[in-house]
C-alpha cells in the first residue's frame, strides 16, 4: 500500500510533530494518522476499513488502539497525531489487545468462516488478522445470521453478503474514487448490507477494483469466482496492454493459463487502481488462437512449417520492388523498433505507419515536431496540481481510463477542468468539467475563441493542454492546441488511446521519423541511425497516414502487423486486395489474415518481455509471464524473414533491441515544423459526434460476456432541443452514406444540432455502418422500433 | 540330548508346519473368501446425492491435501439447462493417478461434501500409465435405482441446503424427463 506522507512537509521541521508509540518516538507531519505513524515504525495495526487512498470512516473498530489521556480505544485510522502524543497498540497495552479481540470476535459472529471454498482464502485479511489479534476460540453458539448465496452488483461483481465486514471500503470506492455512488451501504444492525439500487446495477468501470480492496471474500467477479486459489497462482507484474494510460498489473496464472489480472500499485501512474477492461479482458489470449504459420496455396491458407512459412515471406517480400509497412498501435517498443528498423534496413522503404486509425498529415506534422521523442513533460502527479486541464477531443474515463481517475482526485482538490468538445458525458460531471461548446471539426475555431478567463488561467504555472487521438479528424485542432500551448506556456500532453502508439511514434515506426523523434530528412539524424543499422544509406523519406493508404493499392508487398482494418475510416481492405503479397503477423483471424500470402503468428503481451510507454512518455517495461510458451514475438519474426531475405538487420532480442533505443536516445537536433493548419470553414446541419467507449466491441474484449455486460447500452445521445427539432421521441434512425443505423434516444447534455453514437460498440460501428467519420454532416430521423 | 545333524533340525520346521493351519490365501481363485477389512483404503469413489446429482463440487481441495499430487480436478459452472450438482459448481474434470496415489486418504478427510470416499477396490494394476488415471467415469458411484442420471435439476422446491440435510430421498419423476447430453460424467 501507498503511504500518502507528504516528503514535502517533512522537510518542514515546524510542520512535524513527535509521538511516542509502543515507547519510540518518531517524528511524524501534523495531521498524519496514527495507523500511518505506527507503519512508520513497522508496528502493524489491524485494519479492515482503512485505506491509505479513501477517507477514513472508522466504520470496523479494528484498529482500536489506546492514547495515553483518552479514557477509551480510539481508532488508530482516524486519529491524528498531535504532539507528545503517547500511543500503544496491541503490542504494549493490555487495553488495546482486548479492545481488538472484541472487535475481530464480533466480526465474526455472523462471518460464515467458508474460508475453504472462499476466493479469498490465502489472501484474506480477516483470515490473517482473525489468526495474529482474534481469540481462539469464538464463544458465539446460536445460529449465524445467513443470506441466500451471491447476488449480482453488477453482470461481472458477485456479492456473498454474509461475508461482508461492513467496511464501506467499497461504497467509498465508488463514491470518492471512481465517482459511480451506485454501491451503497443498506439496512441496520445485523441486517447491514451492501446493496444497489434495484434498477441501477453497478456498472462501473472500475467496478473491480472493489473485489480487490474487498478485505474478505464478500464481492467476487463472475470471470474468476471458483477458479482458483491464491497459492495455486503464479503472479507476475506486468503492464497493462489496453490503454496509453500503462497500468501496473499484476497477472496471475495457472497451468500456463492466466487466471486473473489485479492492479498492481505503482503510486506514479495507476496508484493501486485500474479499469475493469485492463482487469477482466485477457481471454483473447488464449481463445481462438493461430497456432501455426499458414501459406496460401491455391487460395486455401495452409498450415506450414516455420522455415517454410518464412522462405516463402523472404522469397515473397525479396520479389518484390515496393512495399508498405503497418503496424498496429499495439505493439511494445521494441516490436515497433523491429518493424522500424526492417522496412528501412531490410525492405529499404520508408512508407509505414502506426495509426491504424483516423489519422492526418497534420497529426503528422505535429506529432514529429512537438511530442515524438520528447521527455515525460505533463506527468500524472503534474495533472493532480494543475490549475487547470483543458482537454481538447478527449473522453478520459472512455479513451484513458486511468487519466480520468487522477483528473478526478485533481477535480477533487479543487483543478479546474474545462472541455472543448460536444457532449457534457458522465465522465465529464464526474470530474466537474466545464464546457466549452463545439461541434466535431469546430475545435480549432473553439481554441481560437477561448473565454478571456481559461486564457488567462492556462497561462498559471503548471497548466496542462491534453489532446485526443481524435484531434486529428478536425483539420486545424492540432495546429490550434500547438500554437495554444505556445502562447499560454500551458505543458502540453498528446493522448493516444493505445497502448503502444507512443512507443512506435518514438521507436520510429512511421515516415518520415527515426527512433527517438529523429527526423529522416536531417543529415545528421540519417548517419546516426545507419551507422548503428550498419547500413550504408536509408530511404528517402516515404508516405504516411492517408497518402500511404493511397499509395497501398500500388505497392506489390507488404507487411501488417496487429492491424484492424474496421479500425480505419477508410476502405484499406478494397487497397489491400490489390497488394500481390501480403504478410501478416498477427494472432487471431482477421480481415488481413484472410488477404494474406503469408500468415505467421506472434506472441501477445504474456508470452514476451516488452515495454509500452504511456500517454506521458514513461517507459513501462514488462517481463515474460507465460515462460512454457512457443510463440515468437514479431520482433523475432521479423528477424528471421529479414535473415532469409540475406538483409540481416541485427539481433531480435527484447535486451538488445532496448539497448539499441537507448543508445540513440531522443533527437537532440532540430525538430520539424509544428503543423499550421487554418481553421476549416463551418458547416450547416446536424453534425456527428463519436468516441470510442472504453467497453466495445474491442477485438481485445472478445470472450468474456460479464465484462460485456457492464458496457455502457448502445444509445443516440441529443439535447433535448435537437430531438424536439427533429422529432426525436424513443429511438433515432442516422443515415450514412454506407448505411442506416436505428438506436434509442437519450436526452443528454450535447452541444445544439450534434448528434452523438458511439464509435464501435454492439449495433453501431460507424465507419462500417453509417461510412461516416466525427465531424460529418448526417441526417437524422425518428425511428421505427428496433 | 545329542545334537541331531543340522539339516535333519531344518526339516523338522518343515514337518510341523505340515500339521499347522493353513494361512495361504488362493488369490484369484479364491478372492472372495477374504474379503479386504472394512476400513481399507482401496480406488476411490465420487458419490452421488440419492437423486444421482453429482456431490462432488469441484473445490479441488482433495488435490490440494493429496500428498502425492494425484488429484487433477477442473471445476465448471452449473447452468440452468446443464446441472450435474446442486449449488454453482461441480467437477467437470476428475482424475486420479493411480501411478501416483499412495492410498493414504488425505483427500478424503479434506473433502467437504463427503463426494469423495474410498471403496475397498484393491485390483489395480495394468500393463500401462495411460490406464491408470482413472477418470471422473472410472470413479464416479453407480446410479442405483432411483437415481437419475446427471444432468438434471434438483429436485423441484428444494435448495442446496436440503441436500447438504439429507433431505433428499430419491429423484422425482421430473428429473428423469430432462433432454441427456452427451456430456463426461456419465456413469457407464
Ligand atoms: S463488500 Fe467488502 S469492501 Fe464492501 S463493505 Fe463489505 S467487506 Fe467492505
Ligand atoms: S486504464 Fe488502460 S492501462 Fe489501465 S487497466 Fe485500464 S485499459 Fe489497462
Ligand atoms: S489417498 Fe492420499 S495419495 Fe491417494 S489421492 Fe488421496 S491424498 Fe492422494
Ligand atoms: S471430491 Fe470433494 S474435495 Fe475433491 S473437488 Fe470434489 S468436492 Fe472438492
Ligand atoms: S481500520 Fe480503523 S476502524 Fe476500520
Amino acid at each position: 500500500m501507498t503511504i500518502t506522507t507528504n516528503d514535502s512537509q517533512v522537510a518542514v521541521p515546524s510542520d512535524t510533530v513527535t509521538v511516542i508509540i509502543d515507547g519510540v518516538a518518531v517524528a511524524v507531519p501534523k495531521g498524519t494518522l496514527v495507523i500511518r505513524a505506527a507503519e512508520l515504525l513497522g508496528i502493524e495495526i489491524p485494519r479492515f476499513c482503512d485505506h491509505p487512498l479513501l477517507d477514513p470512516v472508522a466504520a470496523c473498530r479494528a484498529c482500536l488502539i489506546e492514547v495515553e489521556g483518552m479514557p477509551k480505544p480510539q481508532p488508530a485510522c482516524a486519529q491524528t497525531v498531535s504532539d507528545g502524543m503517547v500511543i500503544r497498540t496491541q503490542q504494549s497495552s493490555e487495553m488495546a489487545r482486548l479492545a481488538q479481540e472484541g472487535v475481530m470476535e464480533f466480526l465474526l459472529l455472523n462471518h460464515p468462516l467458508d474460508c475453504p471454498v472462499c476466493d479469498k482464502g490465502g489472501e484474506c485479511p480477516l483470515q490473517n488478522q482473525a489468526m495474529s489479534v482474534g481469540r481462539p476460540e469464538s464463544r458465539f453458539t446460536e445460529d449465524k445470521r445467513t443470506f441466500p448465496k451471491p447476488i449480482n452488483v453488477s453482470a461481472q461483481i458477485l456479492l456473498d453478503r454474509e461475508r461482508c465486514v461492513s467496511c464501506a471500503r467499497c461504497t467509498r470506492f465508488a463514491e470518492q474514487i471512481a465517482g459511480d455512488p451506485m454501491l451503497e451501504l443498506l439496512e441496520r444492525g445485523a441486517q447491514q448490507q451492501v446493496g444497489t439500487a434495484e434498477d441501477q446495477p453497478f456498472d462501473s468501470y472500475f467496478s473491480g477494483n472493489t473485489i480487490q480492496i474487498c478485505p474478505v471474500g464478500a464481492l467476487t467477479s463472475a470471470a474468476y469466482r471458483f477458479r482458483s486459489r491464491p497459492f495455486d497462482l503464479v503472479s507476475v507484474p506486468t503492464t497493462c496492454e489496453h490503454c496509453a494510460s500503462g497500468c501496473s498489473l499484476r497477472t496471475d496464472y495457472r497451468r500456463e493459463v492466466v487466471t486473473r489480472r489485479l492492479a498492481w500499485d505503482s503510486p506514479e501512474v495507476n496508484e493501486e487502481w485500474n479499469c475493469d477492461k485492463g482487469r477482466f479482458a485477457f481471454v483473447y489470449q488464449t481463445e481462438g488462437r493461430i497456432e501455426y504459420p499458414l501459406i496460401r496455396e491455391n487460395g486455401e491458407l495452409r498450415v506450414a512449417s516455420w522455415p517454410e512459412a518464412i522462405d516463402v515471406a523472404a522469397r515473397g517480400l525479396a520479389e518484390a520492388s515496393s512495399h508498405a509497412v503497418l503496424v498496429g498501435g499495439r505493439s511494445t517498443v521494441e516490436d515497433a523498433y523491429a518493424y522500424a528498423r526492417f522496412a528501412r534496413a531490410a525492405l529499404r522503404t520508408d512508407d509505414i505507419d502506426f495509426r491504424a486509425r483516423a489519422l492526418s498529415d497534420e497529426e503528422h506534422a505535429f506529432l514529429a515536431s512537438l511530442v515524438a521523442g520528447s521527455p515525460v513533460s505533463v506527468s500524472y502527479e503534474k495533472l493532480e496540481s494543475a490549475p487547470i486541464v483543458l482537454l481538447v477531443s478527449f473522453e478520459p474515463e472512455d479513451e484513458s481510463p486511468i487519466v480520468f481517475l487522477r483528473l478526478r482526485k485533481a477535480a477533487r482538490a479543487g483543478t479546474r477542468v474545462v472541455s472543448v468538445g460536444a457532449v457534457r458525458s458522465k465522465g465529464s460531471e464526474k470530474v466537474a468539467a466545464e464546457m466549452v461548446w463545439c461541434a466535431p471539426g469546430d475545435e480549432a475555431a473553439a481554441l481560437a475563441s477561448l473565454p478571456a478567463d481559461i486564457l488567462a488561467a492556462l497561462a498559471h504555472s503548471g497548466a496542462v493542454i491534453m489532446v485526443g487521438e481524435r484531434a486529428a479528424l478536425s483539420a486545424g485542432a492540432l495546429s490550434a492546441v500547438a500554437a495554444l500551448a505556445d502562447r499560454t506556456g500551458a505543458a502540453l500532453a498528446w493522448v493516444p488511446r493505445r497502448a503502444g502508439e507512443r512507443g512506435a511514434l518514438d521507436a520510429g515506426a512511421i515516415a518520415g521519423l527515426l527512433p527517438g523523434g529523429r527526423p529522416l530528412s536531417d543529415a545528421q539524424a540519417r548517419a546516426e541511425v545507419s551507422e548503428l543499422w550498419g547500413v550504408d544509406s536509408l530511404p528517402h523519406p516515404g508516405a504516411s497516414g492517408d497518402a500511404l493508404l493511397a499509395r497501398l493499392g500500388t505497392v506489390e508487398a507488404a507487411v501488417v502487423g496487429g492491424v484492424e482494418l474496421a479500425d480505419y475510416p477508410q476502405d484499406v481492405r478494397a487497397a489491400l486486395e490489390r497488394v500481390g503479397f501480403i504478410v501478416s503477423l498477427e494472432n487471431h483471424h482477421s480481415a488481413v489474415t484472410e488477404l494474406a500470402s503469408v500468415v505467421l503468428p506472434v506472441a501477445v503481451v504474456t508470452e514476451k518481455a516488452g515495454t509500452f510507454l504511456d500517454w506521458e512518455g514513461r517507459p513501462r517495461p514488462f517481463t515474460r509471464v507465460l515462460r512454457d510458451a512457443l510463440t515468437m514475438p514479431d520482433a523475432q519474426v521479423l528477424g528471421m524473414i529479414a535473415d532469409a531475405m540475406d538483409r540481416p538487420v541485427g539481433p531480435s532480442d527484447v535486451n538488445v533491441l532496448r539497448a539499441e533505443l537507448g543508445t540513440l536516445g531522443p533527437w537532440r537536433g532540430a525538430r520539424l515544423e509544428a503543423p499550421r493548419v487554418p481553421v476549416g470553414p463551418r458547416r450547416d446541419g446536424l453534425v456527428l459526434a463519436s468516441w470510442r467507449q472504453l467497453l466495445d466491441s474491442g477485438v481485445l474484449q472478445e470472450g468474456e460476456p460479464h465484462l460485456a455486460a457492464t458496457a455502457r447500452p448502445t444509445v443516440v445521445m441529443v439535447s433535448d432541443a435537437t430531438a424536439r427539432r427533429l422529432g426525436l421521441t424513443e429511438t433515432a434512425t442516422l443515415h450514412g452514406p454506407a448505411g442506416i443505423v436505428t438506436l434509442p434516444v437519450e436526452i443528454a447534455d450535447v452541444a445544439e444540432s450534434v448528434v452523438w453514437v458511439p464509435m464501435n460498440s454492439p449495433g453501431c460501428h460507424i465507419y462500417r455502418d453509417l461510412g461516416a467519420r466525427p465531424g460529418d454532416i448526417i441526417r437524422v430521423t425518428a425511428g421505427g422500433a428496433l | 540330548m545329542p545334537e541331531l545333524p543340522q539339516a535333519v533340525r531344518g526339516f523338522g520346521v518343515t514337518f510341523t508346519t505340515m500339521f499347522k493351519k493353513v494361512v495361504t490365501e488362493q488369490y484369484p481363485e479364491q478372492k472372495d473368501k477374504y474379503p479386504p477389512k472394512p476400513r481399507f483404503h482401496g480406488r476411490h469413489q465420487l458419490n452421488r446425492w440419492p437423486d444421482g446429482l453429482e456431490k462432488c463440487v469441484g473445490c479441488e481441495l482433495c488435490a490440494w491435501a493429496c500428498p502425492a499430487d494425484a488429484i487433477y480436478v477442473q471445476g465448471a459452472d452449473n447452468t440452468d439447462s446443464e446441472r450435474f450438482s446442486p449449488g454453482e459448481r461441480y467437477g467437470r474434470v476428475y482424475q486420479i493417478n493411480y501411478l501416483r496415489c499412495i492410498f493414504c486418504g488425505l483427500c478424503i478427510e479434506a473433502c467437504p461434501t463427503r463426494a469423495l470416499t474410498m471403496t475397498n477396490e484393491f485390483e489395480l494394476a495394468d500393463a500401462n500409465r495411460a490406464d491408470l488415471i482413472y477418470e471422473k467415469q472410472d470413479l464416479l458411484a453407480p446410479l442405483l435405482p432411483g437415481m437419475a442420471p446427471p444432468p438434471h435439476p434438483m429436485v423441484p422446491g428444494t435448495t442446496e441446503q436440503d441436500y447438504y440435510a439429507n433431505k433428499i430421498t430419491g429423484a422425482v419423476p421430473e428429473q428423469f424427463t430432462v433432454e441427456k447430453s452427451e456430456s463426461e460424467g456419465e456413469s457407464s
